[in-house]
């Protein structure tokens, strides 16, 4: 076990978390990338979503859009960001949000759209308006399926946030791309246990905070919600959704 | 605003006369991105399917199913590769092997969804008739589940397209590999090319499989 060895060695030396590419050095970019991008895609997609699932219009042209993303590789926008703008975190910030809208917007948008109409008229017909509508009936029952869509967003968010390392950026996947140039193994072992570790738990916390913001009487299986979440988008030649 | 595309005097464009020179490399790159598509999506399609039949048969196994599922698709897939390395090394398996894991959730709740979707009324129907059990999962339940069978193996396909690009961080083959090309020489034609192959690829696949299960499932296109 002469690598296991060497990994836990690595993590065991304080010259790894001290200074610019200590480990929390490394985890504070991290989590400032992943945080930004997040919240600014989270800014986006679920007001969009609401409204477009509240009105029902433009839909099609919603989940379009997310399954033409799905098809496009973040890697390769990011790499195309840097060589058009240059190094620097906006041209990543830009391909992290663009690809952490999609899984929130479409999820939004459905969780909305799929409330029971009679559920829906029977709120109009107890002389709710349309926001009260949208507030105090369809987002609390759509709440389960909009939490899936954000927690896919924010775990995709912090894997690809790895990414912004080979574009010259900091963060977990510096640990991956030095390690890898230099074929210290042990090292991008570090980075992608950092990351891994980062991405479960986000997950786990997330998974906490939608036990908190569902209510009871929807909350439902939470595996299979958030299964049907990560596979709700339609490859993106389909348009028969 | 940047200074460094100016100095290798490449334009926003695209520059023809690289794509002519390369032709034969980004042909390479392509089969090897097909290949590395195309492995896990088979693998994992007859995992998914084993796991999925056990998870109809006996229902609780269902919801630790997708939670296992779920956790390895939470893992960043550059860490999968990563870790993979130091037991596969530079062989195809360090990407094959991640990739066939990140098609298993979405691959199996659908599998699942499918056969679950199969009206009970067509399965006393099967069964009065005398079909026995393994018969009657070919003959009866899996054509009527295909639809939503094939709309997970679509999915799973587009997915996996777009994450074998990864691999190449880790020294694999594909696509990946001419972004790194385009990085290094700070130069925009070769990811403009992987970019549209990519895409283009993601969506011939996802053609190509919606034809498919057409042809198997003619009664869908009826109604449609």
């Amino acid at each position: 076990m002469g690598i296991l060895t060497e990994i836990i060695a690595w993590f065991a030396d304080p010259g790894n978390w001290e200074g610019a590419n200590g480990v929390p050095a490394r985890a504070v970019e991290h989590l400032w990338y992943s945080a930004a991008s997040f919240a600014i895609a989270l800014i986006i997609a679920v007001p969009v979503g609401l409204w477009v699932g509240h009105t029902d219009r433009g839909g099609t042209v919603a989940v379009n859009v997310a399954n033409v993303g799905r098809a496009v590789p973040s890697f390769g926008i990011i790499v195309l960001m840097f060589v058009y703008f240059g190094l620097g975190f906006a041209p990543v910030l830009v391909a992290l949000v663009a690809f952490a809208v999609p899984p929130m917007l479409t999820n939004t948008y459905t969780g909305v759209r799929d409330v029971d109409p009679e559920v829906r008229d029977s709120a109009e017909g107890m002389g709710m308006r349309g926001g009260q509508v949208l507030w105090h009936v369809e987002v609390p029952v759509a709440m389960p399926l909009i939490m899936a869509g954000v927690r896919t967003s924010a775990i995709q968010v912090v894997a690809t946030a790895t990414l912004a390392a080979v574009v010259g950026l900091g963060g977990f996947g510096r640990y991956i791309i030095n390690g890898f140039a230099v074929q210290d193994y042990p090292q991008m072992v570090g980075g992608a246990v950092l990351v891994a570790v980062l991405a479960l738990l986000v997950e786990g916390v997330l998974a906490f905070l939608q036990r908190l913001v569902v209510s009871d009487g929807v909350a439902g299986e939470s595996a299979e919600i958030v299964a049907k979440a990560r596979s709700q988008l339609r490859p993106a030649a389909s348009t028969s959704s | 605003m940047n200074p460094v595309v100016a100095q290798t005097g490449g334009q926003a464009g695209i520059d023809w006369a690289w794509i002519g020179r390369n032709s034969g490399y980004i042909g390479e790159q392509f089969v090897e991105h097909l290949l590395l598509t195309a492995l896990p999506l088979l693998f994992g399609f007859v995992i998914a399917f084993a796991l999925s039949l056990a998870a109809v048969r006996w229902p609780r196994l269902y919801s630790p199913l997708l939670s296992v599922t779920g956790v390895l698709f939470t893992i960043p897939s550059l860490a999968l590769f990563v870790i993979l390395l130091g037991f596969t090394g530079l062989s195809i398996w360090t990407a094959v092997i991640p990739l066939t894991i990140y098609t298993l959730l979405i691959l199996v709740r659908n599998i699942v969804e499918g056969f679950r979707g199969v009206p009970p009324e067509v399965r006393d129907a099967a069964e009065a008739m005398g079909f026995r059990r393994p018969r009657q999962i070919v003959r009866v339940e899996l054509p009527l589940a295909l639809p939503v069978i094939f709309a997970g193996l679509r999915i799973a396909t587009v997915t996996t397209v777009g994450l074998v690009t990864i691999s190449a961080l880790v020294g694999q083959g594909g696509l990946g590999q001419l972004f790194l090309d385009g990085y290094s020489r700070r130069f925009p034609t070769p990811l403009l090319v992987a970019l549209a192959l990519s895409v283009a690829l993601a969506v011939a696949a996802d053609l190509l499989l919606l034809a498919i299960q057409r042809a198997l499932t003619p009664w869908t296109t009826k109604e449609a």
